[in-house]
């Protein structure tokens, strides 16, 4: 078994090469760069939360409830006198937590699924995406309640069943872009030439259904984050007195008349999020495709 | 006596069709390849021609087993390439190797042609470390007329004839045998073409390779080809030495292929009595019974839709068609 040795490590430092032209790729695309420098910094706020945040989240103080933005209280107050920018802050953490680690669970199980599917197609492609059809004909927010109805309410438990709910879109899009590669003439090269299946789906497939599984991860990424919003809202997701931008969003709803500050920043914090992942989403997605990569790089040089 | 270095017996690829809906019932088959006999020898050049759609590209991906056939007997030095295990395929592939009609498409775009031409050594653990791949890689790019130094780029970066030539210094990478070129010209431009023609020649010629070559006209393997093979809807019509062929064709069809290749000399050419076929080719889903030809021959009588003729003759000049006995000698005059 020397030779899958010897196929890892040329195969890894291959792939470092080519991450750095996909790196070097993504920086001279400026709104990707800008994504990027969003996401760091939220990334880094939520890391140092605790330490930028005023007040403590649950610091009530009635007699100064649902006052408008001040120098006190950079994005003012909510109904019970809470501060909305320390929770806002407090709230990038789980919000991000929740984002990251829901898509991940999707992409892990979507896109192994979409890509056995669609590679092998017959029997195992019907047997695998009836059963994501089933869980894709249950609408979401009814799936991820009987989830959280089985593992009990809980941030956690809220993660997965968001990653479940969004795991046959990852299959779908997998196995669509799979599907139109299968019969692809590089492909049959490769299988002439001795390539293993697995060694044709993790370097010929998988490259290059690429580019449009990172766009639904930009898209789900924020409906992740509005989807936790939707659970914490009905009390199965983050609990309170814990905040979180969905939530506070919802809660916000209410006293949208006399107190807009208290919808507007944590909305404000989910555009912006939604927004860095969808312009770095677009910018990788230019990055990785060799011949578009070309034809920035040339135009760098004029 | 030549070495037979692939041999094929009896190929026969049929490809279901399915009714729509749910149930999805087999309803016929496309007999794209309908029991194919062929033979090609060690160090030759045999080139299978025939018009689009008779199953010539299907038989040399069956061959290489790329298409699973549906019955035959396909052996390569002795090997029932047919009977092998997944494990032992994948092992035999280092001693075949296909070259693609669209040197384009037969190229991963995201992999640059250095990766590309090392995935056979990667593949089969040859050219041992990195290092080793890498100079090999570099003699392989040189044997074909690329420079090694543009290695890193992608198949899009170069021309059709270039991005051909990488198809080929992949299919060369594990030193193999046995090749099969299916087309390998016929997506480039005329000018390209001869280069290519050329360089598959010198490798030949150089490494002693066997090649199997498709094409679907006559002319583009007139200069190549030791032995020829003329395929219609699904089987082999006639086969005989270059020489042999184009100075006496039997079969009506490839007397017809010939009369349709011009002469590069307006003399002659003026002269040319082009035999046109009449009527389209006939559905392979539904082939004619007999000899499938007799529906566009012009010499058709009783037996044709009758019987099946065989694929026979005499000093290497096979002729399935009834006009010729089992020496290929012909027993029915001319109209």
């Amino acid at each position: 078994m020397t030779e899958p040795a010897a196929e890892t490590t040329v195969g890894v430092v291959a792939h470092r090469s080519r991450l750095r032209t996909t790196a070097e790729t993504v920086l001279r695309n400026r709104l990707a760069v800008f994504g990027l420098v969003i996401l760091v910094l939220l990334v880094l706020v939520a890391l140092a939360a605790p330490l930028i945040a005023p007040y403590t989240i649950n610091e009530v103080d009635v007699a100064n409830r649902l006052q408008g933005p001040s120098s006190q209280h950079w994005f003012g107050t909510d109904e019970l006198g809470r501060d909305v920018f320390s929770r806002v802050i407090i709230a990038s953490r789980v919000s991000l937590q929740v984002g990251f680690v829901s898509v991940g669970i999707a992409l892990g199980l979507g896109v192994p699924v979409g890509l056995i599917a669609g590679y092998y197609g017959g029997r195992i492609d019907s047997i695998l995406m009836r059963l994501m059809d089933i869980l894709f004909s249950i609408p979401a927010i009814v799936l991820a309640i009987a989830i959280l109805a089985a593992l009990g309410p809980d941030i956690v438990n809220a993660m997965i069943a968001i990653g479940v709910v969004y795991t046959p879109i990852f299959a779908r899009i997998t196995r669509g872009s799979v599907l139109t590669l299968r019969d692809a003439v590089f492909v049959q090269a490769a299988r002439s030439i001795g390539a293993s299946d697995l060694r044709i789906i993790g370097n010929h497939v998988f490259p290059n259904v690429i580019a449009p599984i990172i766009v639904q991860t930009s898209l789900s990424l924020a409906f992740a984050i509005l989807a936790e919003a939707a659970l914490s809202f009905l009390g199965l997701g983050v609990q309170p007195p814990n905040p979180a931008w969905g939530r506070m969003l919802s809660e916000g709803r209410a006293f949208f008349q006399q107190a807009p500050w208290m919808a507007i920043f944590p909305g404000l914090a989910i555009f912006a999020t939604v927004f860095a992942f969808n312009a770095l989403g677009d910018g990788l997605r230019d990055a990785l495709d060799p011949q578009q990569r070309s034809i920035i790089e040339s135009r760098g040089r004029s | 006596m030549p070495e037979p270095l692939v041999s094929v017996e009896g190929l026969k690829v049929h490809f279901p069709v399915r009714s729509s809906g749910i149930l999805r019932r087999h309803v016929a088959d496309v007999k794209a390849v309908d029991g194919v006999d062929l033979t090609v020898y060690r160090g030759e050049t045999l080139g299978l021609v025939g018009e689009s759609g008779c199953g010539k590209s299907t038989t040399g991906l069956a061959i290489l087993r790329l298409i699973e056939a549906t019955a035959g007997r396909i052996e390569f030095d002795g090997i029932d390439v047919r009977s092998l295990s997944k494990r032992d395929l994948r092992r035999l592939r280092r001693r075949m190797a296909m070259i693609f009609q669209d040197p384009m498409a037969s190229l991963d775009p995201r992999m640059s042609i250095g990766d590309i031409v090392a995935e056979p050594l990667v593949v089969h653990g040859l050219a041992g470390d990195r290092a080793g791949r890498r100079r090999r890689v570099g003699e392989l790019l040189e044997l074909v007329g690329l420079n090694p130094d543009h290695r890193n780029r992608y198949p899009h970066e170069f021309s059709g004839g270039q991005r051909q030539r990488v198809g080929i210094a992949r299919a060369l990478a594990t030193e193999p045998d046995f090749i099969v070129c299916d087309e390998p010209i016929a997506a480039l431009d005329v000018s390209i073409q001869a280069q290519v023609m050329n360089l598959l020649q010198d490798l030949q010629d150089e490494l002693g390779l066997t090649y199997l070559f498709i094409a679907h006209d006559l002319a583009a393997v007139q200069h190549f080809s030791d032995r020829i093979a003329v395929m219609y809807l699904g089987r082999i019509v006639e086969t005989a030495s270059r020489e042999e062929l184009y100075a006496s064709p039997k079969h009506p069809y490839t007397q017809a292929l010939l009369s349709a290749v011009p002469i590069p000399d307006p003399e002659v050419e003026r002269n040319r009595r082009r035999i046109l076929l009449e009527g389209d080719v006939p559905s392979p889903i539904d082939p004619p019974s007999g000899c499938n030809f007799r529906t566009r021959c012009p010499y058709a009588f009783e037996r044709c839709p009758v019987e099946d003729p065989a694929l026979e003759g005499a000093e290497g000049h096979l002729v399935a068609c009834h006009l010729y006995d089992e020496l290929g000698v012909r027993v029915r005059g001319e109209r």
